[in-house]
């Protein structure tokens, strides 16, 4: 195996003396798609931040090909990484295109309206969005906004907590197959955050699962299924399997 | 209601002014308040201390306010130099833009800190610096609330900045305190509606910005602020330095100040100065303005001097006699302010027993002399101070009267009472106009038991030396009698027929040259 895109080496972090992450270590190859699954407050939202940096870990450091990320400016950093989050985020006072042009905008260049289009192309959006007003798009339109905006300054690492958890099941998983598309395609390095575990199942080709701050199970989707993984990792997985199986029969 | 029309219309330096002081501290309260609040939004501590304080300041009334920073800015000098001004435009300004601050602190504060999380997320999850976030992110964001704030923030300035005529900044509160010192209500509500339609001007203004922010439409902020902007240009303009050299002329609070500060103004203007009027000074306030120079020139009396800035019982070598006060007072100021006494105008504003003429007549009365036989029988009126001050246990030693009875009017009252014969006698002011509208007689004072006060002609320590400015004002000196004081004041007390200061002293400056005329035996105009 190469040297890992990723190294995430013995992060700890604690907010106001309640430990988040607890001794967390593990590699991330480049290209791989990983989903971070776990409960509320198991520290999956905080271990992905501490990659970008919006939270600097009380030990420990994160390594991205091999560069301590706690070396390098943290807005410089950012812009090089892709980032979609809950609540989409998008700059209200901004139209569509002048969101998506943000990062390059940051770092002083600008986006032609020509490449506007292609990347609202690539999240299935019509060019002539560009000049709308966030509230003036519907909740799936927005979040698409959102992954386009992510991906303009053409990034190699995407980061995404709890990505789709403001749009409709329908919504969610059209959204879903059209990330994963774009991982493929554009040949990215995607970290998700997701407590739809299903998703997770669905889209990850590696998935970890965190329990009170700990890695309690590090396995591909297949394995999971296959009853691997551990009790903790188990009860997560029951959950959509038995909804299926249910689907299953009544569909029979 | 023409006549309101054209008083209104006449207040074009004034609203000028009024302009330029309240732009200038909304500027500066503005350049406060945003940093302080940006800091503030970053740290609770400084948002509890600096949102605090500025409630604090708030709560002190803004006469107070204004007033408090003329000390401040006298202590101020020991760092600073004596140039620095405590009077007039500088305190005016500090004192309104510590006003201006809390709404907009407030405001701007209250929308950062209530910023949607998720966005200022958004802001540094895409790699922006701090300095980015806030120019491209919180601003805009926060603009219609900063907005609301500054509008809040100008409409106080303006209701507020009229206050500082009391500290010798020219304002729309010039015709305001001068309508209330000379009950001329057209003149104060003339005042009160130029205000109020400049700050709802200013208030609609601000507000065509604010909903151009809110509603993301650049033309309306741009429209909005133009519109602002060209108003204060345009006050900049007409108050533009025309080369022409600015005289300014002093006057306290009361009817005779600002007939004399016209007179003198219209003379001074004549001689080719730029005049420029401070009115409704206090009695302190005036002659440390006139030393400092934020005036040029005003008319005060030797007992006030004496009394306020001398003291009493620092001058035993002055004669008792008026001339010789003058010219004691005149030494004294020339030795320790540098002021220059060019003079007395020839008329006294003193206390004054008066009573009517046929009254005086019947009981052969003709000086305070003759009141002692009849004390016993007579009831003296004076106005609510002074049967306490020095001037009363002065004439009534001197003259025998501890047997008299005493009655206390207030002073719009006391004329009345003596035509309603509620009293006797009362204690006058010498040059009030109603001493010759009511036909009474001033009792001669043979034993010298009042203080003089003679009206005498005082100029700033700078112009003492101008030949020009000197020349121009030499004719008033022993030109005005008390008759001719007196008609003058009761043109503008008097409720019918009532005249500005600005006419009266017209009228009193053609009476003067008639005068002169007539003792020359030439032309008014002969030099």
């Amino acid at each position: 195996m190469n040297a890992p895109f990723i190294s995430v080496e013995n992060v700890s972090h604690a907010f106001a003396g309640t430990p988040a992450v607890k001794s967390v270590g593990i590699d991330i190859a480049a290209g791989s798609f990983v989903a971070l699954i776990g409960a509320s407050g198991s520290g999956k939202s905080t271990l992905l931040k501490t990659i970008n940096r919006l939270i600097a870990p009380d030990e420990g450091r994160v390594l991205i090909e091999g560069v301590d990320v706690a070396g390098l400016a943290a807005p410089v950093l950012r812009r090089q990484i892709g980032y979609v989050f809950q609540g989409i985020g998008l700059f209200p006072h901004m139209n569509v295109a002048e969101n998506i042009a943000i990062v390059p905008r940051l770092a002083g260049s600008s986006l032609a309206a020509q490449r506007i289009a292609e990347l609202l192309g690539l999240v299935e959006l019509p060019p002539a969005l560009a000049g709308r007003m966030p509230e003036e798009l519907s909740g799936g339109q927005r979040q698409r906004v959102g992954v386009a905006r992510a991906l303009a300054a053409q990034p190699r690492l995407l980061l995404m907590d709890e990505p789709f958890g403001a749009v409709d099941a329908v919504v969610r998983d059209a959204l879903g197959q059209r990330v994963l598309a774009l991982h493929r395609q554009l040949g990215l390095t995607t970290i998700m955050v997701t407590h739809d575990v299903a998703e997770a199942l669905l889209l990850a080709d590696r998935v970890l699962v965190m329990h009170e701050g700990c890695i309690v199970a590090d396995a591909t989707a297949a394995q999971l299924l296959a009853g691997d993984g551990g009790e903790i990792a188990q009860d997560l997985v029951a959950v959509p399997l038995r909804q299926a199986q249910a689907l299953a029969r009544l569909a029979r | 209601m023409r006549a309101l029309f054209a008083t209104t219309l006449r207040l074009g330096d004034a609203l000028s002014q009024h302009v330029l002081l309240c732009a200038a501290a909304l500027l500066l309260g503005v350049m406060v308040a945003l940093p302080l609040a940006v800091w503030a939004s970053r740290s609770r501590a400084v948002a509890q201390v600096s949102l605090g304080i500025a409630g604090l300041i708030q709560t002190i009334p803004a006469l107070a306010l204004l007033a408090l920073f003329f000390p401040v800015l006298l202590a101020l000098r020991s760092v600073f130099g004596a140039g620095l001004p405590a009077l007039g435009f500088l305190p005016a300004l500090l004192a309104l833009s510590l006003y201006a601050v809390l709404p907009i602190l407030r405001n701007t504060v209250t929308a950062l800190v209530n910023m949607d999380p998720r966005v200022i997320e958004a802001a540094d999850g895409v790699g922006m610096t701090g300095y980015q976030r806030l120019r491209l992110v919180e601003a805009p964001l926060a603009a219609p609330f900063v907005m609301a704030g500054i509008r809040t923030a100008a409409v106080w300035t303006i209701g507020a900045a009229t206050l500082a005529t009391t500290i010798g900044q020219q304002s729309l509160g010039d015709p305001i305190f001068a309508g209330l010192q000379t009950q001329n209500w057209e003149l104060v509500l003339a005042g009160c509606i130029a205000a109020a339609a400049l700050a709802l001007v200013a208030d609609g203004l601000l507000a065509m910005v604010e909903r151009g922010f809110a509603m993301r439409r650049p033309m309306l902020v741009f429209i909005g602020a133009g519109l602002a902007l060209a108003g204060v240009a345009g006050a900049a303009v007409a108050m533009r330095d025309d080369g022409r050299d600015v005289a300014v002329v002093g006057a306290k609070n009361f009817s005779e100040q600002y007939i004399l500060a016209r007179l003198i103004g219209a003379r001074l203007s004549a001689a080719g100065y730029k005049v420029e009027y401070r009115e409704g000074l206090g009695s302190s306030v005036i002659h440390r303005a006139l030393t400092s120079g934020a005036i040029d020139v005003y008319v005060d009396y030797t007992g006030t001097i004496l009394a306020n800035e001398i003291g009493p019982g620092n001058m035993d070598d002055a004669g008792t006699a008026p001339a010789d006060l003058v010219e004691a007072i005149a030494r004294w100021e020339r030795e320790t302010t540098g002021t220059r006494l060019l003079g007395a105008l020839g008329f006294e504003n003193a206390y004054a027993f008066a009573m009517p003429k046929e009254v005086a007549r019947e009981r052969g009365i003709a000086a305070l002399d003759d009141l002692a036989p009849v004390a016993s029988s007579l009831t003296i009126g004076g106005d609510l101070e002074f049967f306490e001050r020095p001037e009363w246990k002065a004439v009534r030693e001197a003259y025998g009267l501890q047997a008299a009875n005493t009655r206390s009017f207030s002073p719009t009252f006391m004329y009345d009472a003596l035509i309603a014969r509620n009293a006797d006698v009362i204690s006058a002011f010498s040059s009030d106009g109603r001493i010759a509208a009511d036909d009474l007689l001033v009792l001669a004072d043979p034993r010298g038991a009042l203080p003089a006060y003679d009206a005498v002609l005082l100029i700033a320590p700078d112009r003492a030396e101008d030949p020009r400015f000197v020349a121009a004002l030499r004719p008033l000196i022993g030109a005005i009698n008390v008759e001719a004081m007196r008609r003058a004041n009761y043109a503008v007390d008097r409720q019918q027929a009532k005249r500005t200061p600005q006419q009266a002293a017209q009228e009193l400056a053609e009476e003067l040259a008639q005068k002169q005329a007539i003792t020359t035996g030439g032309a008014p105009d002969a030099r």
